[in-house]
């Protein structure tokens, strides 16, 4: 092996020619700064005017949907939750400045909001055990079948989210084939030792709202995953295997860390709708299982109390909110994959 | 300083000591460090490989020359494990692992685009192999610097892949490379990316590591000046095929076929004197005057078409009786002052100048 002693290792000839010293290096990459620099000046060439005015232009339908459908509705609620109803068998109400509305509720439904947020983070989780390998595989073993596989996640959400809710039943029903293959296995005793059975029996339990949620969540958690699989320069993973990387390191550090932007885009668009669903406890669970959004429209259609329905409203949109902004933290919109 | 990575990092010598004399029946082999032997790959019915042998010694730079989808990169791919042959077996430092895995093989490869890990740091992307091998903390941060200052980028250490030029990502793929003190290191177009001056000074680079290090390169191009500049051997595939293996030197001079002698410089190819085949006279071989030839020398009458002055050369192309195209470069200041397009001169040659071809087999 050639050694050669400190300082010669290029021959002077060469050195004065190509002067690599770190003031070259950063020569160099405040030259593609620069590049970069200029690429962002030289926009499309159109009057200052025209050219503030074009990106309002475009966002100018989603902008007027959202204020006039979810902004103006949403601001409405605000006086609503802090008024009085008139009578017991009426809508009318009186603002009066009630800020005890949102104790009340806190204090009345504040199980419910606990459960409505359990049962979502349980799903959720559930639906990532699924949904991973699942993006996992489309992506990377799917080959020209990928757009199928696809196709097939999609699928079930294209028919009605009641439907599906109301096929669960006869699914998970006491004559159902999920029970008959639970006590083919023997496993009735354990599984209602374990709680995730009662008596037997799935529908009007936990888990059956939460299988309900999972499935309904799946394709939101498994599109993001595979976007941002998708966005994983293969030649990545063979770097890392020539790097003496096994398969699992390569996952763990390759795989895993570069999919994560589609991991917290997937719990965001389930998490958060999870959270609110209203059909799956009503068909699937019973009374002990009604989440956030059953008590709701209970609070508003049955017993006539529109201010706690809307103080309730906003604590959970707060809440959402919060979850939300914890989520995009330190992270740039463009990083999440949204299919 | 420069020194010291040479020693830790060239620290392969020990590997190979040690699986060369595990396989006492190679032969010339176990001093191979990459040895492939009748190697073909094909894809459904396209041919890539065929029959490929090829054996590079340690501390060579060899490059693998050839235009583009002669499998010139199916070889390294096969070497780096990437792709399985159909047919033959490949020996790295004497172990045939024709069917291993790519990390479990002792060679490592620069990717064209040089595939840095995006989510980690230069370090990090450097430490990964060493981390792959459970190096232990502190000779993984003595390597890792090491290379790093092979390679002159230790203060960007901290940087993500993005943040840096093109020339530097370079760099990074090499040290991240180097650092696991390879056998051979594989090099797929490592300089096609980079503007022509950055080119330049990484070809220059890219010797002054080999030689630190002394590690075997195997380098992949289409670029014959990367390949002429800095080969030890270089070899010319064409259509799956090597063409010939030699000396930069050797194959410039005395290529065997047309193929080869028009891949790595412009050539003249004259008809021989003596029935079949064509003889290679290279363009600064050959000299333009108004006399005619003189004694022991050949020499033709042409016309000159285009004068290209290039500097330090002009290069003379002129057109001869039944349409021999010619071309000869020259010194600008060794050629005839009054040379003009439309011209007639003698193109003279010393006959020991031109070699004959090989007549291609049909």
């Amino acid at each position: 092996m050639p050694k050669r002693p400190a300082g010669t290792s290029a021959s002077p000839a060469s050195l004065r020619a190509e002067p690599l010293t770190a003031e070259t290096l950063a020569a160099e990459s405040s030259k593609a700064a620069l590049r970069r620099q200029r690429q962002r000046w030289q926009g499309p060439r159109r009057s200052g005017v025209q050219r503030r005015l074009w990106p309002w232009l475009l966002l100018a339908p989603g902008l007027i949907w959202l204020l006039g459908l979810y902004g103006l509705p949403l601001l409405a609620l605000v006086p609503l939750s802090l008024s009085e109803p008139l009578s017991r068998f009426g809508l009318e109400t009186v603002f009066s400045g009630r800020v005890a509305n949102y104790l009340e509720v806190l204090q009345a439904y504040g199980p419910i909001l606990a459960r409505s947020l359990g049962y979502a983070v349980v799903a959720t989780a559930l639906g990532l055990l699924l949904a991973y390998p699942l993006a996992f595989a489309i992506r990377f073993r799917g080959g020209r079948w990928q757009p199928l596989l696809i196709g097939l996640v999609v699928l079930p959400s294209l028919s009605s989210y009641l439907v599906r809710a109301i096929a669960w039943t006869s699914l998970l029903g006491d004559q159902g084939p999920v029970l008959a293959l639970v006590s083919a296995l023997g496993l009735t005793g354990p599984l209602d030792a374990l709680g995730v059975l009662r008596d037997g029996r799935l529908l009007n339990t936990a888990t059956a709202v939460i299988l309900g949620l999972t499935n309904n969540l799946l394709p939101f958690l498994v599109l993001p995953l595979v976007v941002a699989m998708e966005r994983i320069d293969h030649r990545l993973l063979e770097a890392a295997a020539d790097l003496h990387a096994g398969p699992w390191r390569c996952f763990v550090q390759v795989v895993w860390p570069l999919s994560r932007p589609g991991l917290a885009a997937g719990i965001l668009l389930s998490l958060i709708p999870a959270a609110g669903d209203l059909v799956n406890p009503l068909i699937l669970g019973g009374p002990n299982e009604r989440m956030i959004a059953n008590t709701i429209e209970n609070l508003l259609l049955v017993q006539m109390q529109a201010p706690r329905a809307a103080a309730l409203t906003l604590v959970l949109m707060a809440l959402i909110t919060v979850a939300v902004l914890l989520q995009l933290r330190g992270r740039g919109l463009e990083e999440l994959p949204l299919p | 300083m420069l020194s010291e990575p040479a020693t830790q990092i060239g620290g392969s010598d020990c590997r190979e000591s040690g699986s060369g004399s595990g396989s006492g029946g190679g032969g010339d082999e176990s001093a191979a460090v990459i040895a492939m032997h009748n190697v073909s790959r094909r894809y459904g019915q396209l041919v890539a490989l065929e029959g490929l042998s090829l054996s590079i010694a340690a501390g060579e730079f060899f490059s693998l020359l050839g235009p583009s989808g002669c499998g010139k990169t199916t070889t390294l791919r096969l070497i780096a494990g990437f792709d399985r042959p159909q047919a033959g077996r490949i020996l790295l430092q004497g172990r045939d692992l024709t069917e291993a895995p790519p990390h479990r093989r002792p060679v490592n490869l620069v990717f064209q685009n040089y595939a840095l890990f995006p989510h980690l740091s230069v370090w990090d992307n450097v430490a990964f192999g060493p981390r792959s091998q459970r190096l232990p903390e502190p000779e993984l941060r003595r390597r890792v610097g090491e290379s790093l200052e092979v390679v002159r980028l230790s203060e960007l250490a901290r940087r993500r892949p993005h943040q840096l030029s093109g020339g530097q990502q370079q760099r990074v793929a090499l040290a991240r490379a180097l650092v696991n003190a390879p056998a051979a290191l594989l090099l797929d177009e490592p300089l096609a990316a980079l503007d022509p001056d950055l080119r330049r000074t990484m070809r220059s680079e890219l010797k002054r590591i080999q030689r630190e290090v002394g590690i075997t390169f195997l380098l992949v191009t289409h670029d014959r000046e990367e390949a002429l500049s800095l080969s030890d051997r270089l070899a010319v595939m064409h259509g799956g095929r090597l063409e010939q293996v030699g000396t930069p030197r050797q194959l410039y001079d005395q290529p065997r076929s047309a193929v080869v002698a028009t891949f790595l410089g412009a050539a003249n190819l004259l008809p021989a004197v003596n029935g079949e085949g064509l003889r290679l006279l290279r363009p600064e071989r050959l000299r333009l005057s108004a006399a005619p030839p003189g004694q022991g020398e050949r020499g033709l009458r042409a016309r000159v078409r285009e004068l290209v002055f290039q500097g330090a050369t002009v290069e003379v192309r002129l057109c001869g009786a039944d349409d021999l195209q010619l071309i000869a470069i020259d010194t600008s200041a060794a050629l005839p002052d009054n040379l003009r397009i439309g011209e007639e001169v003698w193109c003279r040659w010393n006959p020991a100048d031109s070699h004959l071809l090989e007549a291609p087999q049909s």
